[in-house]
């Protein structure tokens, strides 16, 4: 029974411009128009097309954050996944959340899944981190087809054209496998009215990231700054780290 | 040549034109409008064989546009159907990304409509956090002040309103509409209007979407979706392109004025917190514009935690000087010392536009038709000196409800129509309080059509408005089509405008790019042309092309020809923030505003 996870983040539409809170502490997101990351919609695409192919049975669409990113699954079960997972963080830990967490939370949901693929954007448009997929290949200990432009399923292999620095990379891993979505993968279809009303009627499920046995994050501690080079070598000899 | 497909009343021109350029001068003008309302796809050989089938549902009630009208009229019915448990499927249909993000107004609520839809409001968390506690006119002149007393009585006292982020207000109207359990569907405009055999509205069809730049079909093609409905409401707002095409199919029209307008340019900035008066409202007419061009500034001090104020500026689209550009005309209002010291320091954090009515009791065209009908801003309800339409907006989607209600829960409707005709609609509006108000101010505005202009408009808002309230006995006429006015170029002296100096003023660039507004690029502009050859010869030759000008998103541009002598109107359809302006103020007529691919056009956040 193969089934695909494909990972959708709900970030603030890239032609917003992105205003800095009074305080400080983060950007405006109150009201502000948000949108599914665009290498997530092609991530979407591709498991909705390997799935027309008859390549897989399911696609299971999964989102870490509040509420609202119930709407970022809809969107995906409209495009055509079957299901969707609401994996509940909220506030605090959902600003202080970072690809680790996503990662480790993927990684426990691939397995109770008994995904085959895991299939991602290669990375979200608001962090631009670049780090969740390889991750989470790195969690599940599987391999790992990242910046692909071109996936092909060979019986228990996938072929996956990667985009790199020189080129093109065209690599064979065997499944199950974490693949990242690169621009130039595929054109994603538009989630249309009539399937919006039959998403309606898809189940999301809704758990927290306890559930799947990852912990919260780890509250983050200021940080040091030091004048010299001098005083940063005496600070770390001091707190054990060298 | 003309399509006689049964869905859509367009004039559609002879697909003569469908050649890629038109002849003009000594060079080849490239082809602009590629949009299947002019170039009809059954005739284009690209189209041959795409699939045009359209998956169809059925509601009681559709609802088109989700601003404060249609949301009204949806809560309303929603209300009803709980009161008398009965079962009512209501659809809306919105073109925004969501709920809120296109709509844009001063405001100033007057909370009587509200009041009568939810009066526990307040308890279910409705954003009326400012109530208004100062307000001050002025005249100005180009460095000083006349302050002008708001008495009681005036149309322009706020006592008992409230100053909100209309956009928050909608959105929150949006919640309560969905928790009444109304379908709404933000991201999917309605496109075309559907009509049955017999003449009446069926419903509508939302945009396709996959149609390439050049009108062709992209492998991402799919066709809309029919909503089919009992009766129809329209709520597209100021100038709606649905509603512009029935007022065609229907003669609503015929014994009313042609609808003036005015376009409304506005900020919102975060200032220094020494200058913030929470509550404040401050209006003002005079400089920069002369007596003879109706507009007027606003800027209000909202309350909402942070030192935020909205502020803008409104110019009557009656304007005859082709060279005067109501942005521009905004941005050095700005530098007014009166107006400069509150904004000095602050930082500009949101920008939008708008159309907005101007007409009132004179331009009301018949609101029904079999099938269907029209409320909100689209047939224009809006107080003009009062400077207020939201709460007749709601007001009039309450008593479209109301009217509608009874009809199609009947067990026969008994109609004549496939369509529900529902004139009781009609003489609902006239025995209430939005036919009272808009009575007794519909002399204000077309006042200011004489030598003096605003001055001569003032003297008689005191004399007839302020005393008589509206009870003479006459009714002034305005001046006619929007578009009608401008003089030649060559009658008008260019105007010269200040450059923005980057911290009171701007550019226009930069302030379209904050109004988050983006489009699909591939897609054919939905600034459709009639003719593409008509804005060099007309608009360029005899008005210096206006429309670079008036669109506050610089849509328009006329750029030099590539090869040969000579320019040619560039349409930058990504930038447009959907206000309409062009659609109105065009003076050949030619431009046809359509709806994009839903989820286009601005983001504004609580503006």
């Amino acid at each position: 029974m193969s089934r695909v996870l494909v990972g959708v983040k709900r970030v603030i539409d890239y032609a917003v411009k992105i205003r800095v809170k009074p305080d400080h502490s983060g950007v405006v997101t109150d009201g502000v128009k948000h949108s599914m990351n665009p290498f997530c919609e092609i991530a979407v695409e591709e498991a909705v097309k390997l799935k027309e192919k008859k390549f897989i049975k399911e696609v299971v669409a999964v989102s870490c954050g509040p509420t609202q990113v119930t709407e970022t699954i809809r969107t995906a079960l409209a495009m055509g996944c079957d299901r969707g997972i609401h994996v509940e963080v909220s506030g605090k830990d959902y600003e202080a959340m970072g690809p680790l967490q996503i990662s480790k939370i993927f990684a426990a949901l691939a397995k109770k899944e008994e995904a085959s693929l895991v299939i991602l954007g290669k990375q979200a448009i608001d962090d631009d981190c670049n780090q969740t997929g390889q991750m989470t290949a790195a969690l599940l200990d599987w391999p790992q087809g990242t910046f692909a432009s071109e996936v092909t399923i060979d019986g228990e292999k996938v072929k996956v054209v990667r985009e790199i620095d020189g080129g093109l990379e065209t690599i064979k891993i065997s499944m199950p496998a974490v693949l990242t979505a690169d621009l130039r993968l595929n054109t994603p279809r538009y989630a249309t009215l009539p399937n919006i009303m039959k998403a309606k009627k898809k189940k999301i499920a809704n758990m927290k990231p306890a559930d799947l046995g990852v912990d919260e994050p780890p509250t983050r501690l200021a940080g040091v700054k030091v004048e010299t080079v001098d005083d940063l070598v005496a600070k770390l000899k001091a707190n054990g780290t060298i | 040549c003309l399509s006689l497909s049964e869905s859509t009343t367009h004039r559609i021109i002879c697909t003569a034109h469908y050649t890629w350029g038109r002849n003009c001068s000594s060079a080849v003008m490239p082809r602009i409008t590629s949009h299947y309302t002019i170039f009809p796809r059954d005739k284009d050989p690209r189209w041959e064989g795409v699939e045009m089938e359209r998956f169809a549902d059925e509601a009681d009630v559709v609802i088109v546009g989700g601003g404060p009208a249609g949301l009204s009229a949806a809560i309303r019915l929603k209300q009803l159907a709980k009161e008398q448990e009965k079962e009512l499927r209501v659809c809306l249909v919105e073109k925004a990304s969501q709920i809120g993000a296109h709509t844009l107004s001063g405001a100033c609520l007057e909370p009587s409509a509200l009041n009568e839809l939810f009066p526990d409001w307040k308890e279910r968390g409705a954003p009326l956090n400012t109530p208004v506690t100062e307000d001050l006119f002025s005249i100005l002149t180009e460095k000083y002040r006349i302050p002008v007393p708001m008495l009681p009585g005036l149309p322009m006292n706020n006592h008992g309103n409230y100053i909100v982020r209309l956009g928050h207000f909608v959105h929150w109207l949006g919640e309560q509409a969905e928790e009444l359990g109304v379908e709404i569907y933000p991201g999917y405009a309605a496109a075309e209007v559907l009509f049955h055999e017999d003449g009446s509205v069926k419903g509508i069809a939302t945009n396709d979407v996959g149609i390439a730049k050049d009108g062709s079909p992209k492998d991402v093609f799919e066709r809309g979706m029919e909503l089919h409905a009992k009766v129809t409401l329209f709520g597209e707002g100021c100038h709606g392109h649905l509603a512009k095409q029935l007022y065609r199919q229907f003669n609503l029209r015929e014994n009313c004025e042609p609808q003036t307008y005015a376009i409304g340019l506005k900020e919102l900035w975060v200032i220094d917190e020494k200058k913030w008066r929470p509550g404040r409202v401050e209006h003002s007419v005079g400089w920069p514009l002369n007596r003879n061009t109706y507009g007027g500034s606003f800027l209000y001090h909202l309350n909402e935690g942070e030192p935020l104020v909205a502020l803008g500026f409104v110019v009557g689209l009656d304007y005859t000087n082709p060279y005067l550009s109501p942005f521009r005309e905004f941005q050095r209002w700005k530098h007014h010392p009166f107006v400069a010291k509150t904004l000095e320091g602050g930082d500009r954090i949101a920008y939008g536009a708008r159309a907005l009515n101007e007409g009132g009791y004179q331009c009301l065209p018949k609101v029904t038709f079999p099938g269907g009908m029209l409320i909100g801003c689209s047939p224009g309800f809006m107080n003009v000196p009062k400077i207020k339409g939201t709460h007749t907006a709601m007001k009039s989607g309450m008593l479209a409800a109301e009217a509608i209600f009874p009809k199609v829960t009947a067990e026969d409707p008994a109609s004549e129509t496939a369509g529900l005709h529902i004139p009781e609609y009609e003489d609902n509006l006239k025995k209430s309080w939005i036919w009272k108000e808009l009575y007794a101010v519909r002399n204000i505005r077309p006042s200011f059509h004489n030598y003096f202009g605003l001055y001569g408009g003032m003297i008689y808002t005191g004399v007839f408005y302020w005393i008589l309230r509206g009870k003479e006995p006459w009714t002034l006429k305005h001046a006619g089509l929007d578009s009608a006015q401008l003089k030649p170029a060559k009658e008008c002296t260019p105007i010269e405008y200040p450059k923005p100096d980057g911290k009171l003023s701007f550019d226009l660039l930069s302030s379209v790019a904050l109004s988050g507004t983006n489009h699909e690029g591939d897609q054919p502009p939905h600034l459709t042309l009639k003719d593409d050859s008509i804005p060099v010869a007309n608009n360029l030759a005899i008005y210096d092309g206006p429309e670079q000008r008036f669109c506050p998103a610089g849509v328009y541009e006329y750029v030099p020809l590539e090869t040969g002598e000579g320019m040619r109107l560039q349409i930058n359809a990504q930038n447009c923030v959907h206000c309409k302006t062009c659609d109105i103020k065009d003076p050949s007529q030619n431009i046809n505003w359509v709806v994009p691919e839903g989820s286009g056009g601005p983001a504004y956040n609580g503006l």
